[in-house]
């Protein structure tokens, strides 16, 4: 009950907080998309690649958030305090499931398949578009779906270094021992992510093929 | 005698290195217009390879490949197979493309109108025996492997090539389906005039469809004559299959 009496007295903030929180996720999942589809098809089309680029995207994977936070705020251009650290820290988590998903889509299609499209006189431009990318779809969306999941939920964290979002809640309820403020910032964040997680899931199964 | 459509010298094809492996030896023939040669041979006797050495999925390693009298090395590989249908056993449509666009597909690549691919789509599938209204807008996995064959058919001849290849097309069939596209097929390649290079690994199929019968063994071409001829060659491999079918 504290609860909804908080959001109705602070509707205008809450929403605000949503708003910055969804910005971020949108912003860094786009720029890991547009990075990351295109290292992945590059990587089908040289192999050698694969073991290097997979490794470096799973060591940033690997380093805890708040860590990369850390790191990332001394360093010109990508880092500071506020929200831009924040989505250079969520790009590069977002990477690794979707270089990897794009990888793993294209180089699991069936060769026979990629010979019949060939064998009618496909240029690799139309292989990639008419047949690699809409049969890898459903996989590489897979990909996305866990790099939003887990971006909405590094975002919370991003609060941290001054980039907004729904974490504002949780730090703040933390610092003062405020449970009705922790929710505040908690049960939306979640339900974020778990509508993320619904949505991308509907359109993934559209492209489920067969 | 007419000009041959497609027209081998002497092919061979080797893979690997150190050292490398003959798949495909020495092999020549020519087909012309309106005939079939079937390709026969046991599995691993190098007849997919030959197919596929014409519309250059596979490059030769010695020797010439001329279709419609021209090297197949003296245009871009896509604009070659353009000009040449293919038709594989099952997985040779794509699974995500309803019929129609899956038949449409060459013709799309060539940038033709819509309004010409839909009237050429529905020529095509009326053609080999599905009706249009009921098929086009399925997707392969809502077909029969019989109606799956019949659709790769009608893809192969969308924009009218001279030359057909087909690689065991109805290997995956089961035997009554089999025997009527079988039927069909020879009335169809009939009419057509078609040049093809049909291979398998069936005898009966081979000696029903062929004009001209090109036995395959370890890469060679052993035997090359119409059935007539096929059936009297003394050659061990032609007896073999010609026991195996008894």
């Amino acid at each position: 009950m504290n609860l909804v009496r908080f959001y109705v007295d602070n509707a205008r903030e809450v929403l605000g907080l949503v708003g910055q929180h969804l910005l971020l996720v949108l912003v860094s999942t786009a720029v890991a998309v547009a990075i990351g589809v295109p290292l992945g098809i590059l990587l089908t089309r040289r192999p050698a690649w694969r073991g290097p680029v997979l490794g470096l995207a799973n060591v940033f994977q690997t380093i805890p958030s708040l860590a990369l936070f850390g790191f990332l705020i001394p360093l010109p251009l990508l880092g500071g305090i506020g929200a831009r650290t924040a989505i250079v820290a969520l790009v590069v988590y977002g990477l690794l499931p979707i270089v990897r998903n794009t990888y793993v889509g294209i180089s699991g299609i069936d060769p026979a398949v990629r010979e019949a499209a060939r064998g009618m006189g496909m240029t690799d431009g139309e292989l990639l578009r008419l047949v690699e990318l809409p049969l890898a779809a459903g996989v590489i969306l897979a990909g996305i779906r866990v790099a939003t999941v887990v971006g909405v939920g590094t975002a919370t964290i991003a609060a941290a270094i001054g980039a907004g979002g729904l974490g504002e809640y949780i730090f703040r309820g933390v610092a003062v021992v405020d449970n009705t403020l922790i929710l505040a910032g908690a049960v939306p964040a979640a339900l974020l992510a778990l509508s993320a997680d619904g949505l991308l899931g509907l359109l993934e199964r559209r492209f489920a093929w067969r | 005698m007419t000009a041959p459509v497609v027209e081998l010298r002497g092919v061979s094809c080797e893979v690997g290195t150190a050292p490398p492996r003959a798949i495909v030896r020495d092999v020549s023939f020519s087909v012309g217009p309106g005939e079939t040669l079937v390709l026969l041979g046991r599995s691993g006797s190098g007849k997919t390879t030959t197919l596929k050495l014409i519309n250059r999925l596979v490059d030769p390693s010695r020797g010439a490949v001329m279709v419609a009298g021209r090297p197949t090395g003296a245009l871009p590989p896509y604009r070659l197979r353009r000009g040449i249908g293919y038709v594989i056993q099952e997985v040779g449509l794509l699974p995500h493309l309803t019929v129609a666009e899956n038949v449409g597909l060459v013709p799309r690549l060539e940038r033709w109108a819509r309004e010409r691919i839909e009237a050429r789509v529905r020529e095509l599938l009326t053609l080999v025996g599905l009706a249009p209204e009921r098929f086009a807008e399925r997707r392969p996995h809502e077909l029969s492997g019989g109606q799956r064959q019949r659709v790769g058919v009608a893809r192969a001849l969308a924009v009218d090539p001279p030359l057909l290849l087909l690689d065991e097309p109805f290997g995956a069939l089961d035997p009554i389906t089999r025997a009527e596209l079988q039927r069909e097929f020879k009335g169809l390649s009939a009419r057509l005039g078609k040049a093809m290079v049909f291979v398998t690994h069936d005898v009966r199929e081979g000696l029903l469809l062929g004009t001209r019968i090109g036995l395959m063994q370890d890469g060679r071409l052993v035997f090359l004559g119409d059935a007539g001829e096929f059936r009297r060659s003394p050659h061990p491999e032609v007896r073999a299959f010609l026991e195996a079918a008894a």
